[in-house]
């Protein structure tokens, strides 16, 4: 029987990262009920040592938070990336000539996307959700026990609330306990690298210039931010890292130079120094009875083409766009025709990139001879076929496959 | 549909019988068994039914609840395909159907749904008796199985309020709906038991224009539905009214 620690919704979302409050803004911006469970305490994941990433954002990613009226709290932290340059490093060697460069004025007249910083983005989010009349955030929300049926599905609160609701959404991460209860089965491989991220602040402009410099012990990249600064995503071996993070200030800094080159002049460290494991993961299934994974939940890739979030926030579109159609023909939003549809929808552009992310990883970090010149002509062959690269570069962009309406730009 | 047929088997119901209708429930709402050509029809009939009864009450079509506050009644509601949608769209849907089983299959079904709808094993005639009057009448795919078709209309039109509608779905009486919806989708196909149709019953736009004519109706619109067998999904299609059509009536 209900009592007052129920909360009944049409879909309950476990996980208030980006990917979840993403998607409990778009569905509740169409007018569904949603209930937005996070396991973290109020504030305690926008607070300023929790995420030292950014993310890329790419111009699909960027329609989907335009559509959903949330850009417009972001844009001034928003860093566009007009030019991209891939190039072949080595740390003490400098950079090799061969390199790969992309202009963003080969594919049209807007930049590739934007760097934006993991917190600005979660508040951003948070301000737009507390407006949603018809999303309900439950924070310190751990999750203990789900009971799926025919008909819906009963998560229950270690506080002892009920959540109900037609579908579980579970966008709680690649270690998704959600997934994990439901039996579902992920194929993963852990790297043995490892990411140093930190922010730097830097004397000249960058002029929206993303760098990466693929060096033997993984891709090293620097991403415009605002206010003449860049963030760092120093990927390198897991016997290394250790060293690298326990240096005093000073040398670390002139690690980072000596990747860097000079073209940003003097830089200065102005962020803690975070460390991220690497893995690669991918959920044999995305649905079960009454319940979808999206996002990390589903799969993650490596950072090495910073489309991590991109797909998650792909995922985002397309569900919601079947959870509303579904919706707005008063069907059953947790039915098995459209968990179906949504799997078979997302599968494949997520098994691609994970393919591709896995497979240049594998490609460039290493120091192989043979290996390197080959790869160092590949580069610059692909810069010399347009259509290739463009594909390449659309991709990246979010826009190749049959598009989710969102990521479109087009109205869910 | 199947109503008729199930109705020969109809008797009182005890709790005994629960777990029959639970199963047949399941058969019902199983979107890839018997009644799955009911199914890919579905999202094409109530898009057409919400824009439709949206439009006549001036209301927004992709609002998350268009009907809200509408009383409507679903004539032949079956095992509620038509009525859980149209609950979920925000009516208030009182469900009837000739068939005891088929009610006890309904209600089961949407109280497991956690939708209020009401559910009556009755005819249309019964409906009149006791002066109930509706925003919207529902009649897909039964006026074709009706005795007594002039009576039928006439009762359906007591139940609409001024100023209401109704919407009305059935079969033409042409060799094409002898081909697709007799041979087709009883013998060949296997979508309905053979004898669930009877084509001599089947209603042409231009009897159905009488009879709106006779009780005053106003035939509003008729649209016809397509089934592509390559893709197994129906469409609209405002000029062919061969087969399956729709129409919007009027008081």
């Amino acid at each position: 029987m209900s009592n007052i620690a129920d909360i009944s919704a049409d879909i309950l979302i476990v996980g208030g990262g980006i990917v979840g409050a993403t998607l409990g803004i778009t569905l509740s911006r169409a007018g569904l009920k949603v209930t937005l469970a996070d396991r973290l305490a109020r504030e305690a994941d926008t607070a300023k040592n929790y995420d030292g990433r950014a993310s890329a954002i790419a111009n699909g990613s960027v329609n989907i938070l335009k559509g959903i009226g949330v850009w417009p709290d972001l844009e001034a932290n928003a860093s566009p990336i007009w030019d991209i340059r891939v190039a072949d490093g080595h740390p003490l060697r400098g950079i090799s000539p061969l390199f790969l460069h992309y202009d963003h004025s080969d594919v049209g007249k807007s930049p590739f996307g934007y760097i934006i910083e993991n917190r600005s983005i979660r508040e951003a989010l948070r301000a737009v959700a507390s407006d949603c009349k018809t999303l309900k955030l439950v924070q310190s929300a751990n999750v203990v026990s789900v009971q799926r049926g025919p008909f819906g599905v009963i998560a229950e609160t270690e506080s002892g609330i009920r959540l109900s609701a037609s579908l579980l959404i579970a966008a709680d991460g690649r270690g998704s306990q959600i997934r994990n209860e439901a039996g579902i089965k992920t194929r993963t491989k852990m790297y043995d690298q490892k990411s140093i991220v930190c922010n730097i602040r830097h004397e000249r402009d960058h002029a929206g210039t993303a760098v990466e410099l693929f060096l033997p012990g993984g891709p090293f990249a620097m991403l415009p931010m605002t206010e003449h600064r860049c963030n760092v995503v120093w990927t390198e071996r897991i016997d290394l890292v250790d060293h690298y993070m326990a240096l005093p200030e000073d040398r670390f800094l002139k690690e980072l130079s000596q990747r860097f080159g000079g073209w940003l002049g003097k830089i200065d460290l102005v962020s803690q120094r975070h460390v991220y494991p690497l893995g690669m993961l991918h959920a044999e299934r995305y649905t079960s009875q009454r319940l979808a994974l999206v996002g990390d939940a589903a799969h993650a890739i490596h950072p090495i083409a910073g489309q991590g979030l991109n797909l998650g926030l792909r995922d985002v579109a397309a569900l919601a766009e079947l959870i509303v159609d579904t919706a707005r023909v008063g069907g059953d939003v947790g039915s098995n025709n459209v968990l179906a549809r949504y799997e078979r929808w997302r599968r494949f552009d997520n098994f691609v990139l994970i393919a591709v992310t896995d497979s240049l990883n594998r490609l460039f970090s290493n120091d192989i001879g043979p290996l390197r010149l080959s790869r160092d002509m590949g580069l610059a062959l692909v810069d010399k076929l347009p259509l290739v690269k463009k594909f390449l570069m659309r991709h990246a962009m979010g826009q190749v496959g049959k598009l989710p309406r969102l990521v479109r730009g087009d109205a869910l | 549909m199947t109503k008729e047929i199930l109705s020969q088997f109809d008797r009182t119901i005890d709790a005994g019988e629960i777990d029959k209708f639970a199963a047949m429930a399941e058969e019902w709402w199983d979107e890839d068994g018997k009644f799955k050509p009911l199914h890919r029809l579905n999202p094409v009939r109530i898009t057409f039914l919400r824009d439709h009864i949206a439009a006549h009450f001036s209301r927004d079509p992709v609002d998350i609840a268009p009907l809200s506050g509408l009383n409507v009644l679903d004539i032949g509601c079956g095992g509620g395909l038509i009525a859980e949608p149209l609950t979920r769209l925000g009516a208030n849907v009182t469900g009837l159907d000739a068939s005891e089983r088929n009610i006890e299959v309904a209600r089961l079904h949407a109280n497991k749904m956690g939708l209020e709808i009401e559910y009556k094993a009755a005819a249309a005639s019964d409906l009149v008796r006791c002066g109930c009057k509706f925003d919207v009448v529902v009649n897909l795919e039964v006026i074709e199985h009706v005795a007594d078709v002039d009576e039928f209309m006439k009762d359906c039109t007591s139940l609409i309020k001024p100023n209401g509608l109704m919407i009305l779905a059935t079969l033409n009486r042409t060799a094409q709906s002898y081909a697709l919806a007799i041979i087709g989708a009883e013998y060949l196909l296997r979508w309905l038991p053979r004898g669930t149709h009877n084509w001599r019953k089947f209603i042409r736009p231009s009897e159905l224009a009488g009879l709106c004519r006779k009780n005053a109706l106003d035939l509003a619109k008729l649209c016809g539905f397509r089934y592509n067998p390559f893709t197994s999904s129906w469409s609209l299609e405002e000029r062919d009214v061969a087969v399956n059509y729709i129409a919007v009536i009027k008081r």
